[in-house]
């Protein structure tokens, strides 16, 4: 995973509350088999009239938008189902940062993933920063990880807090799967004394490819 | 809401506590936990992407043996014999197959016997037992919490993950004892006990918090009860939601296919038995409800926690004091096609669907059932579906005579799946038509673009299919309603 260190990027400001999974990335695209290419179906029924003609009413669309890489935007972002389509879809349009008041649990930690940063700040300063966007064209925020600040040129700063071991993952880009695996003789030893088994008792009607399990 | 983070901390431990730290296989001050998971859920629409990481890092599915597999979101509920129209569908199942089988892998594939949905199969088959950890590639996985365990929703990232090293990193969630207290009214639901509590706390009221549910209420429900409002509890935002396990959890499990017997079941309940929260054990927010003060619920907008009573009236966006829930207010009644002031009872509805992991178990369909014998569809309803969450549960009903009950009132008896809840398959909700559906999410497009969807419980979904638009069911003969 690509680190993430600072980042300065044009601001897009989308002025929902409770913006859910579902809208970032409908039902109908979940049937890929890869992580790629999401990133032009990104809030599809919004962005997109029947037909796939862009929506001018949706603020995607707006030219003076094109190219932004920070996503502002209310509480609660993320919430519903815990597709990673929606991260995956949000990181391959180009945004690295969120920032919102708040974020759902699943999508939250899914960003991690993917090295995406979901910045929290509180109430007060996202509809400083609404304001702001509306204000200044081009608006420019820049996000620092490792001072944990947000701050754009007009002199305005805010810090941010992030757990120290999410700021790592993304600070280093780790690969998770390859951090657990190093504590690999403590997972044997725990299943020496968990046995964690799922003994068939009766007979369903299940393709058992199993045969081969311990 | 009640705070209780100052209340005088003691040993006494809760069921979540409890459950995690039976899972911790390493432990740093500082650091996230590595817990280790029991039982890993999945299914085609989340899983492709995990195991061909796997695949190109050259790692391999630790405990295949503790990994259960499934085809439901995409399957048709008509005719499973026929070819799959659908391409990318039809490439997610062979996918899924050929990881399942290089992997070692148990498959319920669209044919199988007892194929059903994620969340329905896994207790049904009691491959859910209280005690465990269980993560499956979908949020709705907290629905396994009304055993007991520790359920819930995970990314794609972390489906490849459990199935490298059958562990998950993980902080420890905040807790949430949530205490519905009294005796559930008649035509009164487990449906309309969660819709009225995420009502209460919000879509986002149980964020990073672990719920406990508690009271008289949840321990009358049945199972089938219980689940329903475990299910749901990711719609308020929580990590998951449970219940301590008792005798009615116990007479659920015994006999079923994965759960031990005799001697081995006995010593199993024994140690279930050790699960429920410790007399004192502290819950860092407490959040109460009257049984008798829930009516049935209907949902007016779209997410779960715009919900009103049945007597109640779609909301005026400038009831709501906050700036932002009035514009979102404003923009669901407009997506919705709702005027505010309008009676819930006054909405009509085109098409209904009973099922989804949320409901469409056999208690949920008796009761439809119940409530439609001798009735009629009203000719204004377009469709009205019945898609029972597991061919299991199938059977059963059709033992029961449920579906001649069904196809003579004039609904249409389907094949198990996650079907009009998501409309990944061909049961879409087209633009402008408007449900009642016994499902979990009202957002925007979930149940086809420009589409309406009305949240409600079985009963009530069955009483809008017959009337033509939703009706309190108390308002019905009490012998109608369970």
């Amino acid at each position: 995973m690509k680190p993430f260190i600072t980042h300065t990027g044009l601001v897009l400001p989308l002025d929902r509350v409770n913006v859910d999974t579902d809208q970032m990335v409908p039902k109908q695209f979940l049937k890929a088999l890869t992580r790629e290419g999401f990133g032009r179906i990104l809030f599809y029924d919004w962005r997109y009239l029947p037909g796939e003609k862009p929506n001018p009413e949706f603020i995607m669309n707006f030219p003076q938008y094109k190219g932004a890489s920070v996503l502002l935007t209310r509480a609660n972002f993320g919430c519903g189902s815990s597709r990673e389509h929606a991260p995956w879809a949000i990181g391959d349009y180009g945004f690295r940062v969120i920032l919102a008041p708040s974020y759902a649990d699943i999508f939250y930690n899914n960003c991690f993933k993917n090295g995406i940063l979901p910045a929290e700040l509180s109430e007060t300063q996202i509809e400083e920063l609404f304001q702001r966007a509306e204000k200044y064209p081009g608006y420019q925020l820049r996000i620092d990880l490792p001072n944990q600040t947000v701050s754009d040129n007009e002199g305005l700063t805010y810090k941010f807090e992030i757990a120290p071991s999410r700021k790592e993952v993304l600070l280093e880009g780790l690969d998770d799967i390859a951090t657990t695996l190093k504590h690999e003789p403590e997972i044997t030893s725990y299943e020496k004394t968990h046995a964690a088994t799922a003994t068939m008792f009766d007979q369903v009607d299940v393709k058992n490819y199993s045969a081969g399990a311990p | 809401m009640t705070n209780n983070a100052n209340a005088p901390s003691t040993n006494a431990k809760t069921l979540y506590q409890k459950i995690w730290d039976a899972h911790v296989v390493r432990e740093e001050a500082g650091q996230p936990s590595i817990i280790y998971i029991d039982r890993h859920l999945v299914h085609e629409g989340t899983s492709p992407q995990a195991f061909a990481g796997l695949r190109a890092e050259g790692r391999k599915v630790r405990r295949p043996d503790l990994t259960f597999a499934v085809m439901d979101h995409s399957v048709s509920t008509t005719d499973r014999t026929l070819p799959i129209l659908d391409q990318d569908a039809k490439l997610q199942f062979e996918a899924l197959d050929k990881n399942c089988r290089e992997s070692g892998v148990r498959l319920f594939d669209m044919n199988s016997k007892n194929q059903g949905i994620v969340h329905i199969i896994g207790p049904e088959l009691g491959i859910t037992q209280p005690g465990q950890t269980i993560v499956c590639g979908d949020s709705h996985t907290s629905t396994h919490g009304a055993f007991g365990t520790l359920a819930f929703g995970i990314g794609t990232s972390e489906v490849e993950h459990v199935l490298a090293t059958q562990c998950l990193v993980q902080s420890k969630s905040k807790t949430m004892h949530i205490v519905v207290s009294g005796k559930r009214p008649k035509g009164v639901t487990a449906k309309d006990i969660i819709l009225a509590i995420i009502g209460k706390i919000g879509i986002g009221g149980g964020t990073s918090h672990v719920v406990e549910y508690a009271g008289q209420a949840i321990r009358e429900l049945s199972m089938e009860g219980r689940m329903t409002v475990c299910n749901m509890t990711v719609e308020a935002g929580a990590r998951a939601g449970m219940v301590a396990p008792d005798e009615t959890t116990f007479a659920y499990l015994e006999g079923r296919a994965f759960v031990p017997r005799g001697k081995e079941f006995q010593d199993a309940v024994a140690r279930w038995k050790q699960l429920p929260s410790d007399d004192g054990a502290k819950f860092d927010v407490t959040v109460e409800l009257q049984a008798e003060q829930i009516a049935p619920q209907v949902t007016w907008g779209t997410n779960p926690g715009m919900v009103s009573g049945v007597t109640a009236r779609v909301p005026d966006p400038h009831d709501f004091k906050d700036l932002n829930d009035q514009k979102a207010t404003e923009r669901a009644l407009h997506y919705m096609g709702l005027k505010a002031g309008t009676p819930i009872v006054d909405i009509p509805v085109d098409r209904v669907f009973i099922g989804s992991c949320t409901n469409s178990r056999i208690d949920d369909l008796r009761a439809a059932a119940h409530f439609v014998e001798g009735k009629h569809v009203n000719k204004s309803i377009k469709q009205a579906l019945i898609v029972p969450g597991s061919r299991g549960i199938k059977a059963q009903a059709e033992k029961e005579g449920l579906d001649k009950i069904f196809t003579d009132a004039g609904f249409e008896w389907r094949d198990a799946g996650c079907s009009m809840c998501i409309g990944m398959n061909a049961d879409v909700l087209p633009p402008n038509e408007r449900s009642a559906s016994t499902s979990n999410r009202n957002f925007e497009g979930r149940q086809g673009r420009d589409s309406r969807t009305h949240l409600v419980s079985p009963v009530m979904a069955a009483a809008a299919a017959i009337a033509g638009h939703f009706v309190d069911v108390r308002d019905f003969a009490l012998e109608s309603v369970e």
